[in-house]
């Protein structure tokens, strides 16, 4: 059966039917469609498989690891940046290894459609010395789902599946055609002691996984998903290209599907260096079209055996930073962009904004009328819809860095002398990573105003549970916020005044403060009611 | 055959659910499909857009090249406009001409109206005035699929089949009022 599906769509039906027993994830763009998939699924319902939220991508990937523990197969999903988030337990679980199979499937976002950075997940499938995965299109993202999980309890470590923009939103046909696996039974691991990293088991599992290096090598020329395609004529060619994951869409479409010159397709790392080096003895040089960083364009350059020239993004053929686009691969090859009508002078950008009636809005108005009195104060922030407020109209917040920074970036201000620190921070990535930083904050009696702008979901990546929802009080009052120095007030319009003199007197207060500006996110709610709506009718 | 289609409008606006019309319509034709859109910002009143590729033979690229779009079809005469580099010489510009003025210094209808005037092929049609008029606001969208049916050059009983198919689940009060949306736009396409 062919279904019309995203690329995360394919992966998450890839995953439910190769017998995951659970999914574990937090939202984000452009992974979120991956869990949602599976949360809506009625196959993943009957198979009670487990697909709540969790609170951050390390909650995610130590509890797929306990999945894993007891013989069982789970997924877990995240953005790029998420992965830096569990970076601890993704690297560590290379060195307990996997008893049931893991991928962890990280979608990365090369020219930053809604990112901070454009890191290569790939880098850190070598730096935990464990085999990654790149599919080249919606097919085989679906395929690749079974092949993974059963790569990973072959070679008991977890594998990474790599993803970019393009792919998890893109939409094709997938062909469907097999019952879901059934899901593992609960087995204990065989070799217990790998899963305690002490040094001396650490010690011996390093040395176990470095000199397996060479196997995943091996099972990386081997691989179905890895082919160098060669014109039938033969012989020797002025160039050859290294593809990359969706990197061979663009060259096929240059191209026009007729290409007269070896190819390397790579969908499976470690990279092989067999097909690479036989490559290389075919060719004068080697363009490198990767999606992302240069990783495959460094790790070639001077190790092939025979001459050949190394061309890609590092020299310049290829667009330094950014994704790959249809027209860019066709000037790294020289051949005519067709652009005939250029883009009218008439047309103004148009950012995306603060929705009307956003709750955001109310405690940005607030706070730069309040702030005016306050000549050095400054408004760290975070991630999430809330950091819009860095564009006109608002411009408030002086920063975004990474989930949770803006509470102890403004206690590290404080603690230099700033006054007023303020730190503008949502429900949801306050329990993803903000509340050790405020237990800090506390600790030390910093002299920070914190404000959660609670609109009681994950509203930038469409409006997921947010992990304290009715809980974000007692969380506060819990690490020791003084009661007093908790306010929860209702962000609208007709409460301007009120929002103005309660920022206004906690600023004053000479230590922690948590207000909580709390109304349902605009999007939210109007989705319910539209529900509500359509279930009466 | 291949028809290569690019979608804009504003987050909010709905250019996904044309998207999803055409792909229904297509889908069991026994050509290729491939549509990229971008998530994440969209519900934010920013410009969206969405690649719709399709193909008697297999679609490789997720994106579509400059300088080679069949159709530009938009709910916004502005966005119509933005993805222009990307229109082949004979590609068509189906927009409708109601404005989203939500930033600074926008232009003028005038001056827009004019703008893509210069372009060979453009039908501008006011979806809004079309919809209200016909007691169908919530079908604009459809409005806009039926003034750019000829230029997909796809079977017009096609879009009605998918139209029916989609819209199924919610009743054939909403399916008819979807079908007669279709062809108040093709009507009006001009």
């Amino acid at each position: 059966m062919k279904k019309l599906l995203l690329g995360d769509q394919a992966i998450a039906l890839g995953a439910i039917n190769a017998g995951i027993s659970g999914v574990y994830a937090y939202p984000g763009t452009p992974s979120t469609e991956i869990t949602e998939f599976i949360q809506s699924s009625p196959v993943a319902r009957e198979r009670g498989l487990h697909s709540r939220w969790c609170t951050n991508e390390k909650t995610a990937m130590e509890a797929a690891l306990g999945v894993s523990y007891v013989g069982k197969r789970a997924l877990v999903c995240m953005k790029h940046v998420g992965l830096n988030v569990c970076a601890d337990p993704f690297v560590n679980s290379a060195m307990t290894g996997v008893n049931g199979g893991v991928v962890v499937l990280v979608a990365d976002d090369p020219s930053m459609h809604s990112s901070q950075n454009e890191q290569d997940s790939r880098f850190y499938a070598k730096f935990a010395m464990i085999p990654s995965l790149e599919p080249s299109n919606q097919q085989e993202a679906y395929d690749m789902m079974k092949y993974a999980f059963d790569l990973s309890e072959k070679q008991g470590l977890p594998v990474l599946m790599r993803v970019t923009t393009r792919m998890a939103h893109s939409r094709a046909a997938v062909e469907i055609d097999e019952q879901p696996r059934e899901q593992n039974t609960l087995a204990f691991p065989q070799k217990a002691k790998d899963w305690v990293l002490l040094p001396a088991n650490a010690i011996r599992r390093n040395n176990e996984v470095t000199a397996q290096q060479a196997t995943l090598e091996e099972l990386s020329c081997a691989s179905q998903y890895n082919s160098l395609i060669v014109p039938a004529q033969g012989g020797h060619y002025k160039q050859g290209v290294i593809t990359c994951g969706i990197a061979y869409n663009y060259l096929m479409d240059a191209f026009e599907s007729k290409v007269d010159f070896p190819v390397l397709k790579i969908t499976q790392y470690p990279i092989p260096k067999k097909l690479v080096n036989e490559l290389a003895a075919m060719c004068d040089e080697i363009v490198v079209l990767e999606e992302g960083q240069p990783i495959v364009e460094e790790l070639v350059r001077g190790t092939l055996p025979t001459p050949c020239t190394i061309k890609g993004r590092l020299t310049g053929e290829v667009n330094r930073t950014g994704e790959l686009t249809p027209d860019g691969v066709k000037a790294t090859f020289g051949l005519p962009c067709k652009v005939v009508y250029a883009k009218s002078e008439v047309v103004l950008p148009r950012p995306p904004a603060l929705c009307q009636g956003c709750s955001h809005r109310d405690v940005y108005t607030a706070l730069n009328d309040v702030i005016k009195e306050y000549p050095n104060a400054k408004v760290f922030s975070d991630i999430g819809c809330y950091t819009l407020g860095a564009l006109p109209p608002f411009r408030t917040i002086s920063s975004c860095v990474d989930m949770g920074a803006s509470i102890t970036m403004a206690k590290g201000a404080a603690d230099s002398g700033l006054f007023p620190a303020i730190a503008v921070i949502g429900d949801s990535t306050f329990t993803h990573s903000g509340m050790t930083g405020l237990l800090d904050a506390i600790n030390s009696k910093a002299n920070i105003t914190v404000v959660i702008s609670d609109n009681l979901t994950t509203a930038m990546t469409g409006g997921q549970d947010s992990a304290g929802t009715g809980r974000i009080e007692s969380i506060c009052l819990g690490l020791g916020v003084e009661p007093e120095h908790l306010r929860v007030m209702l962000p609208i319009p007709k409460n301007h005044d009120e929002l103005c003199s309660i920022i206004r007197e906690e600023i004053e207060y000479p230590g922690v403060s948590v207000i909580i500006p709390r109304r349902e996110c605009i999007q939210t709610m109007n989705r319910k009611l539209k529900q509500k709506k359509a279930n009466k009718a | 055959m291949k028809i290569d289609i690019i979608l804009a409008g504003v987050g909010g606006q709905g250019i996904l659910s044309i998207a999803t019309i055409i792909g229904e319509a297509v889908m069991n034709e026994g050509l290729y499909i491939k549509q990229a859109e971008i998530h994440g910002m969209s519900q934010r009143g920013g410009s969206v857009e969405s690649s719709l590729r399709i193909s008697s033979q297999p679609i490789y690229c997720d994106l579509i090249a400059e300088g080679t779009a069949d159709v530009i079809i938009s709910l916004e005469p502005m966005e119509a406009l933005r993805y222009t580099p990307y229109l082949s010489p004979e590609g068509w510009i189906i927009t409708s001409n109601n404005l989203f003025a939500n930033v600074p210094n926008y232009p003028e209808a005038e001056v827009l109206k004019n703008e893509l005037a210069k372009y060979p092929n453009v039908i501008q049609i006011d979806v809004e005035g079309l919809a209200a008029e016909n007691n169908m606001r919530k079908s604009g969208n459809m409005i806009l699929l039926g003034a750019a049916s000829k230029a997909l050059g796809l079977d017009y009983s096609l879009l009605e089949k998918a139209i029916a198919t989609v819209f199924a689940s919610k009743g054939t009060e909403v399916v008819d009022m979807n079908i007669k949306a279709l062809a108040i736009g093709l009507e009006n396409a001009k």
